[in-house]
């Protein structure tokens, strides 16, 4: 053992990716039996540095101590060797296998060239026995829970008897008792002085169970400082590097007429007799956990996801009556009406990346005069057009002719909001718009919600980050497993409130998380 | 000097970046066929070249508008034999005495064109309504068809039809020019305006690149599927009646290495198999260097099963040197 306990020293790290800079000398150690907490917005690092110390990527420059001796880590196998295990977001567990065959997956114990499934059984029972989790061993993983498969993506890394543990947003879809089952365990890791590096967005977590942390901005170490005697202000301060009251614009609220009406609306699976109004000139937040049906009142009302009861009126039109069979519900006709939904995944359902900004820009809207004749598009007016409007989003490099993938998180997302600018918009439908953005960019999304909301339009923010909501939305829904939960004014808006709502009823009034950021990145 | 060098490597690397390998391809075989024959760049040889070009590079045009919606169509070679063995048909059974042979010409174009858009639909309503994988079904569509030509035919070679036919679409000459090659430069040139100048165009990239974002934009993307496997068969029937044409006879057995050319003549010219990638310039060009290829090693006498073990060969180091480009051109533009 080195000085302090030290398990793990990084120093001065760096990782260059071509044309980013991911990682500028980065410095952290992590001590035996301590939790330390990574902090960061989306961007800021903190994956490409764990992935770093576990082996994924090696560093461009700097060194890495492990008990104090310099070592290079060539590959995720060699830090498992070393004592390092990391659990990452997106598990590494394949699915058509059972329990106990992924807790060996890679390391197989043989006897010849024969699997030794006896030991391999003993071993698998005695590791899930150790950590206490309830799990068959000849379970088939397709059938289990994402906090199941946590568990066994926990067990896999256990298995190897590390020194450092590595989770990153281990809570990210866990529910309450399965988290608080999540945060004995981390006691009881931190009792045998493994040291655990987590990564978080969740404040009370950080409270809960952390002993240090380091703040990561932009790629690069702003400060590592101890749990007790920080504060919400303070960590965000550092994240952001600003104070909150410059991140979120105020929206002056202009309620005018009831432009979307949701009347009971079901869809036999998930959401249940739905009701909502929404009205021009006001951001209406509905926030809720990833599975509360949030993103789906949305969609449902693009024509996107089927719904099979109830009413929708867009614009005094009905757009859908289960009753009187009505159904007018598709992207083309909500489009033409002036429904525009912003999806929350970019890359899966928002833009085509290997194409140039220029035709993701003007896609939904070549249809428009402006864009083209009967026969042939106007393509100097759709560069004209298209020029104009990412001029006004602040799109840098700016470059339309330049293929959507090769810009960064934000700007992408300004490309996505700039493809509802192509034509006249009454309701804009904004699902998650911060995910995976940086400050700036995210600073400047709001400061656009503000605007078209201030020019009348009627703006829908789904979102799982509270403090959107909060700040921005001038009335709220919460939704809870398909049911809306409650409605609330801006006043009555408030962390407690919403949260109170997130959870199943018997747990209100335990010790109820908060929810910072519940997607994934 | 080791700064120049540097500096001339990373020219290189974006020559090839911006190109791809095709004219790198082109430059190997025209040196190389030069030098080793002598008959290769003899005027009448590069004619003979452009005029076998034809079929292919419009098969090629035909595969590469599929291709670009992340399509495939297997059933283009079933096409050129189904089109060919209907128009001669046709055409044999109303050519008599006292038909004039110009109505029974257009009749029976007609009916070939008429058969292989009805080939190109199904694919259509299959990939786009019930969506079943292009290569599913466009693999089984080729089974279906190449099956009934023969059954309809007995697999024997249909002769008969006015001479009219042949005289003017397979040998026939515009100012000097072959009508094939004249078709071919219309049909190209129709779909160049097609694919950069028209919405629908416009749409194949978009889909092919991201179908639900393209949904998602309010476009239906059933109709445009439906309706590019509708003009790909379009472009297949015209080449296959100028083949039928030039052939002078309706076969049963043409177009088996068209699925395989076609493709080939795509992933030489750079269009991604993954869809919403692709140029029209260099899909020409390489349907041109595969006839290039195959005319050079007829000169030289090469084994006609040797040349298909070259294509073959030919077209796996083409997607690895495209992979090889993709992943430069990431190191460039970052």
């Amino acid at each position: 053992m080195s000085v302090n306990n030290e398990l793990l020293r990084v120093e001065n790290i760096s990782k260059q990716f071509p044309g980013t800079l991911a990682l500028d000398n980065i410095s952290l150690n992590v001590k035996a039996g301590e939790v330390h907490i990574l902090f960061g917005e989306n961007g800021a690092g903190k994956s490409t540095l764990i992935q770093t110390i576990s082996g994924v990527h090696r560093p461009t420059k700097g060194k890495i101590f492990i008990d104090g001796v310099e070592t290079v880590i060539t590959s995720v196998h060699h830090a498992r060797e070393l004592g390092i295990s990391a659990v990452f977001q997106e598990f590494s567990i394949s699915s058509n296998l059972t329990v106990e065959e992924n807790i060996f997956l890679g390391s197989e114990i043989t006897k010849g060239i024969f699997l030794n499934k006896q030991k391999l059984r003993e071993e698998a029972k005695k590791t899930l026995e150790q950590l206490g989790f309830d799990l068959e061993v000849d379970q088939s993983m397709s059938y289990l829970s994402r906090a199941k498969l946590q568990e066994v993506e926990i067990a896999k890394a256990f298995r190897t008897k590390p020194k450092i543990m590595i989770l990153d947003e281990p809570t990210a879809s866990l529910t309450e008792k399965e988290t608080t089952k999540l945060f004995e365990l981390i006691a009881k890791l931190k009792s045998e002085n493994i040291g655990i590096i987590y990564i978080t967005h969740r404040m009370k977590e950080i409270q809960r169970i952390g002993d240090r942390i380091t703040v990561l901005r932009d790629g690069k170490f702003i400060d590592t400082i101890p749990v007790e005697g920080s504060n919400e202000n303070k960590l965000v301060g550092l994240m952001t590097g600003r104070v909150v009251d410059q991140i979120f614009p105020k929206i002056k609220n202009n309620k005018g007429d009831v432009r979307l009406k949701i009347d009971n609306i079901s869809d036999g699976t998930l959401l249940e007799n739905i009701s909502m109004e929404f009205c021009a000139g006001e951001v209406v937040g509905i926030a809720g956990l990833v599975g509360s049906g949030k993103s789906e009142i949305g969609r449902a009302c693009f024509g996107i996801h089927d719904i099979n009861a109830g009413k929708i009126e867009f614009l005094g039109e009905k757009v859908f009556d289960s009753e009187q069979n009505i159904n007018n519900l598709s992207p083309s006709c909500m489009l033409s009406k002036g429904f525009y939904y912003i999806p929350s995944d970019r890359a899966k359902e928002g833009l085509v990346l290997q194409r140039n900004v220029k035709e993701n820009t003007s896609l939904p809207s070549l249809k428009l005069p402006n864009f083209g004749n009967k026969l042939f598009l106007r393509r100097k007016n759709e560069k004209e057009v298209v020029t104009d409007i990412l001029k006004g989003l602040d799109l840098s490099p700016f470059n339309i002719e330049k293929n959507v993938e090769h810009f960064s998180g934000g700007n992408q997302q300004k490309v996505l909001i700039s493809k509802a600018l192509t034509q006249d918009v009454k309701l804009f439908v904004f699902d998650e718009p911060t995910v995976g953005v940086d400050v700036g960019a995210r600073i400047l999304i709001y400061q656009f919600i503000r605007d078209i909301c201030e020019r009348g339009s009627m703006v829908i923010l789904i979102s799982s980050d509270l403090p959107e909501i909060l700040h921005l939305a001038h009335r709220s829904y919460v939704m809870h497993r398909g049911k809306l939960m409650a409605e609330l004014s801006a006043e009555e808006t408030t962390e407690e409130a919403v949260l109170s709502y997130f959870f199943e009823k018997e747990e209100k009034g335990k010790s109820i998380n908060y929810e910072y950021r519940n997607t994934k990145q | 000097m080791n700064t120049e060098t540097q500096n001339n490597n990373h020219l290189i690397k974006r020559i090839f970046v911006k190109t791809g390998v095709l004219p790198l391809f082109l430059i190997i075989v025209v040196i190389t066929m030069s030098i080793a024959t002598d008959s290769f760049l003899a005027e009448k040889n590069l004619l003979t070249v452009a005029r076998q070009s034809t079929y292919l590079i419009l098969a090629a045009v035909a595969q590469m508008i599929i291709l670009l919606t992340r399509g495939l169509d297997l059933s283009i070679g079933t096409m050129f034999a189904m089109s060919s063995v209907i128009t001669s048909m046709t055409m044999v059974a109303l050519f008599g005495e006292d038909s004039s042979p110009w109505v029974v010409i257009i009749i029976g174009m007609l009916a070939g064109m008429g058969s292989c858009m009805l080939i190109g639909a199904l694919n259509g309503v299959g990939v786009a309504f019930f969506n079943i994988p292009p290569f599913i079904m466009t693999l089984a569509m080729s089974s279906i068809v190449a099956g009934l030509a023969f059954y309809i035919t007995g697999g024997t070679p249909v002769y008969g039809m006015p001479d009219e036919f042949s005289e003017v679409f397979g040998y026939g000459k515009v100012f000097g020019v072959s009508t094939p090659i004249i078709v071919t430069v219309v049909i190209v040139a129709a779909v160049y305006v097609y694919i950069n100048w028209t919405r629908m165009g416009r749409y194949l990239y978009a889909i092919g690149g991201n179908p639900k974002a393209t949904e998602l934009s309010g476009i239906n993307v059933k109709f445009h599927l439906f309706f590019t496997y509708l003009i790909s068969s379009f472009i297949t029937g015209i080449s296959a009646l100028l083949l039928t044409a030039r052939l002078e006879s309706g076969e049963s057995n043409i177009g088996v290495e068209y699925p395989l050319i076609s493709i080939a003549a795509c992933a030489i010219g750079g269009v991604s198999l993954f869809g919403g990638i692709g140029k029209l310039s260099n899909v020409v060009l390489g349907a041109i260097f595969i006839i290039l290829v195959q005319n050079g090693m007829n000169l030289l006498q090469l084994n006609s099963y040797l040349q298909m073990v070259a294509i073959g060969i030919l077209l796996i180091f083409a997607v690895v040197a495209d992979n090889y480009r993709v992943k430069l051109s990431m190191g460039l533009n970052n």
